[in-house]
């Protein structure tokens, strides 16, 4: 029983005086949090600030130039890319573009990860495909390719492409950025649903205020009955397992809960609230 | 503060660099092939886009490059009164030299920049990152494909090449210059000697690794958005054709000196 507790206390995610350099130019500066298991961890901060930078050390796309990376209780960052293989398959990562291969239709986009594995074969995969597509409001899409999705479907489907395998740590790089506020939405539910029913640990980057406030408020619960979106609008209920990160030129300005980041005294943070 | 990137050290460490990365490309491209996962339709696919795709290309290049070089030869040979060995020069200079050297260049062209672009195009979007999120290593599904596509390929587009080219150099010996076909085919064949074919089918492979390599290469250092796509196809083209140039030189000194 030692064991088991002992793993559930190792964060999900942790950051250790992190460094990244490009060309000499810090982008991160001395970078230190962690993602508890569980939790989602939404990253504000404007253009240029380092956010996609965290999200690819995460996934070791990238090195850091000093301090370590901890992944599920590993430290990743001398990590070889055959071993990183290995962490990734824990890991899923929305793109901020979806980043879909465009020479392979959205079934095959989305069972990427299983074909690649050469366990199951094309009739095994689709039923599991069609359920994940099934999550995003997508299964009429599984025969088209990329090029005749919408960007909000192509984001979608992105994410579906992610959630096979059932990935314990989930990674969005601005899930929501240039969509329609339906569609948005429609995102931000998902991300509240793995987050309260699969129990995953995600780190959410966005610069979209209205993220922010539906992921901290929202909760998924049972009212007569079915599950649905509660949010408690008197007492603004404050989720502790939805924290935030606000980065300001590759710096961490501000590490805590929804309620203090609006109490926030800081200037900059003030602004970017406003 | 003096900037580095003035200093002419600087430019040839630059090079050292590049030529340290590519070398590092290609040994990892050629040991994948005996590493699983193979990926066999992806080489097919590619077998079939850059042979099959490259059918036209090739064949009108030989055409033509056979015609001019029987036209150009039987000129030079009249004045000696040496007319009846054009078939031999011809086809001595094809097998030997013209027909790797432009089947190359030319597939580089039309081949090598289309995977630069490919492979650039997937970087900016980041489907390279988001193969490799998926725990696949881009090195073994998209560039040893290809390698192997293409060493595969191009010694057989180099056969076609100079087999139209024999024939391009025969339709105008006969049609403009009235050399008999029997005779040109003849010299021809006679004065072809396996030194000369082992050159010619020693260099197309390393012509097809150069090629495909400098084009996966090229595309996957791109940097700077659909720009940067465009940079590094035309830096494929011109390093590969270098590239092709002087691996031709050494190697025909290499194999003068061996056979």
């Amino acid at each position: 029983m030692m064991d088991q507790s002992d793993h559930r206390l190792t964060p999900a995610i942790e950051f250790k005086r992190v460094y990244k350099y490009y060309d000499d130019k810090p982008v991160l500066k001395d970078i230190s949090f962690s993602v508890r298991r569980g939790e989602t961890k939404i990253i504000l901060g404007g253009s240029g600030s380092g956010k996609s930078t965290i999200l690819k050390l995460i996934v070791g796309l990238f090195k850091p130039d000093e301090g370590e990376i901890w992944v599920d209780g590993e430290e990743i960052s001398s990590y070889r890319e055959t071993k990183l293989m290995e962490v990734r398959k824990k890991i899923g990562m929305v793109f901020q573009e979806g980043a879909l291969f465009d020479s392979l239709s959205v079934f095959e986009n989305v069972g990427y990860r299983l074909h690649e594995q050469g366990e199951l074969d094309d009739d095994e995969i689709y039923p599991l495909v069609r359920k994940t597509l099934g999550f995003v409001n997508l299964e009429d899409a599984i025969e088209k390719m990329p090029a005749e999705l919408s960007g909000g479907m192509r984001k979608r489907a992105a994410i579906a492409r992610s959630l096979v395998g059932n990935p314990k740590i989930m990674l969005y790089d601005e899930p929501t950025a240039g969509l329609d506020p339906i569609t948005a939405r429609t995102i931000n539910e998902l991300v509240i649903k793995l987050r309260d029913l699969e129990g995953v640990s995600s780190v959410f980057v966005t610069h979209r205020l209205k993220d922010a406030s539906t992921m901290a408020n929202e909760y998924l619960g049972h009212e007569r009955g079915t599950l649905r979106f509660l949010k408690d609008e008197e007492s603004n209920l404050c989720l502790v397992n939805t924290r935030f990160l606000m980065l300001k030129d590759g710096e961490i300005i501000f590490d805590g809960v929804h309620e203090n980041l609006r109490r926030s005294q800081d200037e900059y943070i003030r602004k970017f609230l406003s | 503060m003096e900037n580095i990137s003035s200093r002419p050290t600087f430019f040839l460490q630059e090079w050292v660099l590049e030529i340290q990365n590519l070398s590092i490309l290609g040994v990892n491209a050629l040991l994948n092939l005996f590493r699983r996962p193979l990926y066999i339709r992806e080489a097919f696919e590619q077998m079939d886009s850059i042979g099959v795709g490259s059918l036209t290309i090739t064949s009108l290049t030989g055409f033509f490059t056979g015609a001019v070089l029987t036209l150009q030869t039987a000129k030079s040979l009249s004045s000696f009164g040496a007319v009846a060995a054009t078939g031999q020069l011809v086809s001595v200079a094809l097998v030997r030299e013209l027909g790797p050297v432009l089947t190359a260049v030319v597939v580089a062209g039309r081949i090598g920049s289309g995977i630069a672009a490919e492979l650039g195009s997937m970087i900016v979007s980041e489907q390279i990152d988001a193969m490799r999120s998926l725990g696949t290593d881009p090195i073994k599904k998209l560039v040893t494909p290809r390698v192997f596509a293409s060493i595969a390929m191009v010694p057989l587009l180099t056969i076609l090449c100079v087999f139209i080219g024999i024939m391009g150099g025969l339709f105008v010996a006969y049609s403009i210059l009235g050399i008999s076909p029997t005779l040109y085919l003849t010299s021809s064949y006679d004065e072809l000697s396996y030194s000369d074919l082992v050159q010619g089918l020693v260099k197309p492979p390393a012509f097809g690794f150069i090629l495909s390599l400098v084009g996966c290469y090229c595309g996957l250092r791109t940097y700077g958005g659909t720009q940067g796509v465009g940079r590094s196809t035309t830096q494929s083209v011109v390093s590969s054709m270098i590239l092709i140039f002087v691996a031709d030189f050494f190697l025909t000194r290499l194999l003068l000196h061996v056979l």
